[in-house]
């Protein structure tokens, strides 16, 4: 038995791009007022959607902004229509979609109660019998009586939520809203959840909270630009949805990188280096000279720094790819996985004077982890033509977040032949919050009565 | 359709409350609160009583005394525009509620109408007060007729609120274009000169065209002038002149309803 249908469900919206601006004299004159709705350009923001939920289930929707996944929702809600297809649902609604969205700002709480209580489709008699039950449970029983544009935020949603809850419905549709109080209000509103499934009854869920959808729902459907991705098993859901978020990213990632390249190729000089004293495109070979070693990454003025480029040129990186596990070109990485350097340059004629580095920084601007071949007592001796250099870490040992790469080639004494300031973007990704920037591999231990579960036990 | 306004009897408890609610927000922050709607058609009242009696006078003997025939007419009319400007917006301004909430649309409309009508009769014990003070006592018989005045712009006035509010939707401009039709209506209605005055006479038929102008002589039939109803002829046609419109509008309204929770 299902308590919610969607069998082959789409909805077109329509854009009433410029349209919408036409005078209603011309729409008399041309009697077309009717016709003149029927907007030119649409916009499907579901297509033949199916799913079903059982009764008694908690069912998880799940997707990128912009997905529909609250389109699914109004449609369930009955709030739209869907172009075509049919939505069945068995059962009592309440939405909470907006919360409060029917509050009078000038009139009380209290009064508001009554109304949107009767709003969404109670009797006077049964918002009376569940008045107290509200106000206790939106923890508002010293402001009730005021009115509601003196509340905060807060005060109107849980209030709001509290009105929409004790609706009493056999379906609840949740979209997104959990997030309307402090923590106290949050294990309420799951507690009230969990009481919901006790008694039997469905619950949709939308929401961007993973987590959530694993730890509650007993099914889930992953809707992306309109279209139902898979549905089942929420675990193994979210994992397919965050492997498609990081292919997203990562599409992301490389069209930022791509774009960085393309800008410090393109404005070179606009970073004036004090090293630089060599134009550009010169090939000119220059004597190698000097041994005094430099460390590599300035950090100095990094808050000021953005991305760049500058350098004599003489060796060229002409290409840095970062390499997954598989040797597969990639922006994203997991914590903990190894990840690869690699980068090409092109000498055109035989240097003697020449150190590969690298810098690794955080969104913050903390450097991570500096370090050359120099530093590492690799001594030059020559490089000519087309020359591949990997920096291989094993293990990726780094918190989640996004990261910039520094690559480049220097003499010894910090003159640079091309220096590629934090132009290459990545992003690590982790499913431990954990803080800091290094993660050393780690595990804990106990000596005595300590017990854990695996079940998680947080938002 | 039909469905649709059995479903709007299903939800008589919420009209109800917001038109309470209504009423109750209207004044809530104003010192003198509800009295607002005693004070409104008071001044309202000596304003053109002031007008038409001193600056411009109205000589006809069958109008006096002026300020209670005014009356008669201006209070119904005020009924008729707030409701039908309100409800023009109605839509636009709960759009809210349609978007988020699983509720019958027509309820917006219908609650400004209803709120309006409440105001009306507000209105009427000032002009009660005023009949007493003047001890211009309406035809008692006559009287039975009220009920069916009212019943019928009722059912006018919401006809005209529906196809409005949803027309709104689509289409700003109705408000203001709505504000300057109701000001010459207004002024083609005979509400601030009487009916049977001569040079109303000579354009009797286009007067004849305009339905509020039954409502309002019938209102003036009613409370102010001596004698039986004599209007009751016309005002049947507009009876079922505002069936019909009700019924027009709330196709119309039907018609678009899948659109507002987009449009709005």
């Amino acid at each position: 038995m299902n308590a919610i249908e969607l069998d082959h469900v789409s909805k077109i919206y329509r854009r009433y791009s410029g349209r919408q601006f036409a005078t209603l004299k011309s729409a008399l004159l041309q009697r077309s007022i009717l016709r003149d709705l029927s907007a030119a350009e649409t916009f499907p923001a579901l297509s033949d959607v199916s799913f079903q939920v059982p009764k008694g289930s908690t069912y998880g929707v799940i997707g990128r902004n912009g997905s529909g996944k609250s389109t699914a929702l109004k449609l369930v809600a009955g709030i739209t229509k869907p172009t075509s297809g049919t939505v069945k649902v068995d059962g009592r609604i309440s939405a909470l979609i907006e919360l409060g969205a029917g509050f009078h700002p000038e009139i009380s709480g209290r009064e508001n109660v009554y109304i949107n209580g009767i709003m969404l489709g109670l009797t006077k008699n049964e918002v009376r019998d569940r008045f107290d039950e509200i106000v206790d449970f939106a923890e508002l029983r010293d402001f009730i009586d005021a009115p509601v544009k003196t509340y905060s935020s807060g005060m109107y949603m849980r209030l709001g939520f509290a009105v929409a809850i004790h609706v009493d419905p056999d379906v609840l549709l949740v979209d997104e809203v959990l997030a309307v109080g402090d923590e106290g209000f949050t294990h309420k509103c799951l507690d009230k959840f969990a009481e919901f499934r006790r008694r039997n009854k469905t619950i949709l869920l939308v929401t961007h909270s993973l987590g959530m959808v694993e730890r509650f729902c007993d099914e889930a459907v992953w809707i992306d630009e309109g279209h139902v991705m898979g549905h089942g098993d929420p675990k193994r859901l979210v994992d397919a949805y965050l492997t498609a978020v990081e292919r997203g990213e990562d599409a992301l990632l490389a069209s930022t990188t791509a774009k960085a390249v393309e800008a410090a190729k393109r404005g070179d000089s606009d970073e004036p280096h004090p090293a630089d004293g060599v134009t550009p495109s010169s090939p000119e070979p220059q004597a190698p000279e000097s041994d005094s070693a430099s460390s590599e990454p300035e950090l100095k003025n990094f808050f000021e720094e953005t991305e760049g480029r500058w350098g004599s040129r003489e060796i060229e990186i002409t290409d840095v790819t970062l390499l997954d596990r598989e040797s597969a070109p990639s922006f994203v990485f997991h914590s903990g996985d190894p990840m690869s350097v690699r980068v090409t340059v092109h000498a055109a004629h035989a240097i003697s004077d020449f150190v590969f580095g690298i810098g690794l920084f955080n969104a913050d601007g903390v450097c991570c982890y500096g370090t050359n071949t120099y530093l590492e007592e690799m001594t030059p001796v020559s490089i000519e033509g087309t020359v591949q250099a990997t920096f291989e870490v094993e293990r990726l040992d780094l918190v989640e977040g996004t990261y910039k790469l520094d690559v480049a080639v220097h003499k010894r004494d910090g003159f640079p032949y091309d220096y590629h300031r934090l132009l290459y973007t990545f992003r690590v990704k982790s499913r431990t919050h954990d803080a800091g920037i290094y993660r050393p591999p780690h595990k804990w231990t106990f000596d005595g009565a300590v017990t854990f579960t695996d079940q998680i036990d947080k938002l | 359709m039909l469905s649709n306004l059995a479903k709007l009897i299903r939800y008589r408890g919420l009209v109800q409350s917001l038109v309470a609610r209504e009423l109750k927000a209207r004044y809530r922050g104003s010192v003198l609160g509800f009295l607002w709607s005693f004070i409104n058609p008071l001044l309202l009242l000596s304003i053109y009583t002031f007008v038409f009696t001193v600056v411009l006078p109205n000589r006809n003997p069958i109008a006096q005394p002026y300020a209670v025939f005014m009356f008669c007419g201006i209070l119904p009319w005020n009924w008729f525009s707030s409701s039908l400007m309100e409800a023009s917006g109605s839509l636009v301004s709960g759009g809210n509620l349609i978007k988020k909430v699983l509720f019958p649309a027509e309820i917006l409309p219908i609650v400004n109408v209803l709120a309006n009508m409440v105001h009306y009769f507000l209105g009427m014990l000032i002009l009660v007060a005023f009949l007493i003070g003047y001890r211009h006592w309406p035809d008692p018989a006559g009287l039975l007729w009220f009920p069916v005045v009212i019943l019928i712009q009722l059912v006018f006035t919401t006809g005209l609120a529906l196809f409005l509010s949803a027309l709104t939707v689509h289409y700003r401009d109705i408000r203001d274009l709505l504000s300057n039709l109701l000001m010459f209506w207004f002024f083609a209605t005979p509400i601030i000169y009487p009916w049977q005055d001569e040079n109303v006479r000579s354009y009797k038929w286009l007067f004849d065209l305009n339905p509020f102008t039954h409502l309002a002589v019938s209102y003036q039939e009613i409370l102010f002038f001596p004698g039986p109803v004599g209007h009751a002829k016309w005002l049947m046609a507009v009876g079922v002149l505002s069936v019909l419109v009700f019924l027009a509008g709330y196709w119309f309204f039907d018609r678009l309803r899948d659109s507002f929770a987009e449009a709005v």
